[in-house]
């Protein structure tokens, strides 16, 4: 076992960071959709207007932090162990078996994860994003768009894209409670620093 | 252009000295702003010779008038404030206060001299003909007297009364007459008040008609109307309708929905200020969102978020079918509401009133189609419209407006198939006011208009959609986003619009939040089975 930097730390701030606007962006979305009203529709629709830029520019940044230090290929799906992951979640961790994956800091994300975080980065953030800023810019499509596009149908792909995201956090986070310990996996998310067996 | 500029400012000119000098000693203290604003006048009427008098009567003054003001007699008389018609330009229509029929007392003919007591002129007792033609048969005061003591007594056909008289009839107030040489050596700009004389009025009494427009414009608060307030921009009903050779900018016929001119430029725009755009610009907000809106709605459909908001109520239903009924000793009768508003008149049937009234909204592109008195009507499907406004979303022309909606019901042949002439107003055996009978008053409206009537009538329900513009109060009284951007929204039912917190797809969400409640439920089993078999493996 050693203590390792796994998560650096623009990585951690990108993840919070994050996380922070994602639950902005949805609890301001929902309002906006008119399921609840409790800041208003006009501040709910200023904040999600602000939230969202933040997380454009965030992702700027974390696009060019993925490809110049090659993080990127974390994500690179892979089938090899994939079944045994999820016999894990369905059954092993039932039975108090171990989990089968066995993190390094160059293969950080077990098959599952690497499946489902690309699956966020590039389906639910993309058709979120895409189809909010056409949402946003509505009144400046240009004639051909307009022409073949309803703002209907931007609004409805917005929100069927933020259930999909809600979906995933729930997820998510349930799945960030399923270490050994119930912060076992969300420490080094803080920390930066996990313990791994590293075999290089 | 220039022409018509230097006109405008004669106009301001005059009306400040006549202001100022009503206004004593309040000019040197709380409305030497409003002397700052309006700048001081080149000619003190009071001052000429032709204005001391004295005056037999009005048409007297009008020839006084014209003897310096040679060309003001003919430009009136080419204004629909004179001829009481307008030919409309998009639907052909000839339309006009001698053609059209309204859902508050009818047509105006046949009840000539009530009626034409609003004439920008004297003497139109009947309006089977043109409006008299005499040079001095127009009203110059009514428009340009700054005294408040000229009145235009309502039965009178546009005279003010020469000797006293009383008003309302059986009130025991008398009106006397003005004095005549006071208000010429006053004659000024047109107030709010001047145009509120007639405009403030119609209907019958104060507020009936337009429910945007009453006596409480006269001097409004800020809250009320935040450019005709004197605590806000002070402006005069001619500031933004504004006049070319005295025809007055804006129309209810033809409306400017959406001017796109934007800022009204001299000489290089359409000098007409009768539009919000002509002074705010088509992207007035400093958040681009609200921008955004221009193009889907009016600047009234969320600045104007109420009206009859002043204290006086407009109506809004009027049931002509029960005028009539008399009490036990054949008197009319008068019943009020619990507002204290008149609610059953036998004069005119059952009412009911509204203040700060939430506007109905619509698509409109400006055109106003009326339903004329020999329109046959679809009487299967009432209500009947008296007017139709015209404009679809799928119009660039066409923006969202408010509107009063006045409902009611009126008389209309059922043999013909069509509205009907109605004689109101009349000392004579045949007026419904006088004799409380439809049959004599129907009959009379006929052979007296000479519109067609085979006999036989009944009451069919009627709707009236009147655009609201004015009562415009400060920004931040403006609705709010949620007004419309909720499940509750002022704009629901319209066509063409997608309204994100309103619109939305019951499917897509009945589908989504099921999923996200399953997999919350799949969570919570997980985690629920995780600890129950964790807790059985240790134990």
């Amino acid at each position: 076992m050693s203590r390792v930097m796994i998560y650096k730390r623009f990585e951690r701030f990108w993840h919070w960071f994050q996380a922070l606007l994602i639950f902005t962006l949805l609890f301001t979305g929902f309002e906006i959709h008119g399921t609840y009203s409790v800041i208003g529709f006009g501040e709910a629709a200023r904040l999600h207007t602000l939230a969202a830029w933040a997380l454009i520019v965030l992702w700027l940044f974390a696009i060019f932090w993925h490809i110049t230090t090659g993080e990127w290929r974390q994500y690179i799906p892979t089938r090899n162990g994939l079944f045994a992951v999820m016999r894990y979640y369905l059954i092993g961790t039932f039975t108090g078996e171990s989990h089968p994956y066995r993190k390094t800091t160059r293969a950080k994300h077990n098959p599952l994860q690497r499946l489902a975080y690309l699956f966020f980065k590039l389906m639910i953030t993309p058709v979120i994003w895409l189809s909010g800023l056409l949402y946003l810019f509505y009144n400046d499509w240009p004639v051909t768009l307009s022409g073949a596009l309803e703002l209907e149908t931007v609004a409805l792909v917005h929100t069927g894209a933020a259930f999909a995201m809600l979906i995933f956090i729930i997820a998510h986070v349930y799945m960030a409670t399923m270490g050994p310990k119930l912060a076992s996996l969300i420490k080094p998310m803080v920390t930066g620093y996990e313990d791994l067996e590293e075999h290089r | 252009m220039k022409n018509f500029a230097w006109n405008r400012s004669i106009n301001r000119f005059s009306g400040l000295s006549a202001h100022v000098a009503l206004a004593g000693a309040l000019v040197c203290s709380g409305f030497s702003v409003y002397g700052a604003q309006r700048p001081p006048a080149t000619a003190d009427h009071s001052k000429f010779e032709a204005l001391q008098g004295p005056f037999e009567n009005a048409q007297e003054v009008t020839e006084a008038c014209l003897g310096c003001h040679t060309e003001a007699g003919e430009q009136i008389r080419a204004t629909t404030h004179w001829t009481w018609t307008y030919e409309h330009p998009e639907t052909g229509q000839t339309l006009g206060k001698s053609k059209v029929i309204n859902s508050f007392c009818g047509m105006a003919i046949t009840n000539e001299p009530r009626c034409t007591s609003c004439h920008v002129g004297y003497g139109w007792e009947d309006m089977r003909q043109p409006p008299p033609t005499a040079d001095n048969a127009v009203d110059c005061l009514v428009c340009h007297d700054t005294t408040g003591d000229y009145w235009k007594f309502p039965t009178l056909a546009g005279h003010p009364t020469y000797t006293p008289r009383e008003w309302p009839k059986g009130s025991g107030n008398m009106v006397q007459p003005p004095d005549l040489e006071m208000i010429a050596q006053n004659v000024g700009a047109s107030g709010r008040a001047n145009c509120g004389n007639c405009h403030f009025y119609g209907g019958g009494a104060d507020g009936v008609k337009h429910g945007d427009l009453d006596s409480s414009l006269v001097d409004p608060p800020r809250s009320l109307d935040v450019h005709m307030s004197p605590d806000g921009l002070d402006f005069d009903c001619a500031d933004c309708h504004t006049s070319w050779g005295h025809e007055v900018a804006g129309s209810r016929y033809q409306v400017n929905a959406a001017d796109t001119l934007g800022i009204d430029v001299p000489g290089h725009t359409d000098l007409s200020r009768a539009s919000c755009q002509s002074c705010h610009g088509d992207s007035p907000h400093p958040q681009q969102k609200l921008n955004d809106h221009v193009d889907t709605l009016a600047c009234q459909t969320c600045h104007v978020p109420e009206f009859a908001r002043g204290g006086v109520p407009t109506k809004v239903w009027w049931d002509w079918s029960t005028a009539g009924r008399l009490d036990e000793d054949g008197q009319p009768i008068t019943e009020y509401d619990d507002h204290g508003h008149p609610s059953y008149l036998s004069e005119k049937g059952d009412f009911r009133h509204g203040e700060n009234v939430v506007p109905t909204y619509a698509w409109f592109d400006g055109t106003v189609k009326y339903t004329l008195v020999d329109e046959k009507l679809d009487v299967a499907h009432p209500p009947v419209e008296i007017n139709r406004i015209e404009g679809s979303p799928e119009d660039p022309g066409s923006r969202i407006w408010p509107f009063k909606v006045m409902q009611g019901k009126q008389p209309y042949d059922t043999e013909r198939k069509t509205l009907l002439a109605t004689h109101v107003f009349g000392a004579d055996d045949s007026s419904l006011w006088s004799n409380f009978s439809w049959p004599k008053a129907l009959k009379a409206g006929s052979e007296m208009s000479g519109m067609p009537f085979s006999g036989s009538y009944d009451f069919i329900e009627t709707t009236m959609h009147w655009p609201i513009t004015h009562m415009v109060p400060p920004a931040e009284m403006a609705l709010d986003c949620a007004s419309c951007h909720a499940r509750n929204s002022r704009l629901a039912g319209l066509p063409g619009i997608y309204m994100p917190g309103h619109s939305g797809n019951i499917w897509l969400d009945r589908v989504g939040w099921l999923l996200v409640a399953m997999t919350l439920i799949g969570v919570v089993l997980h985690g629920l089975a995780r600890i129950l078999l964790k807790g059985r493996e240790k134990s």
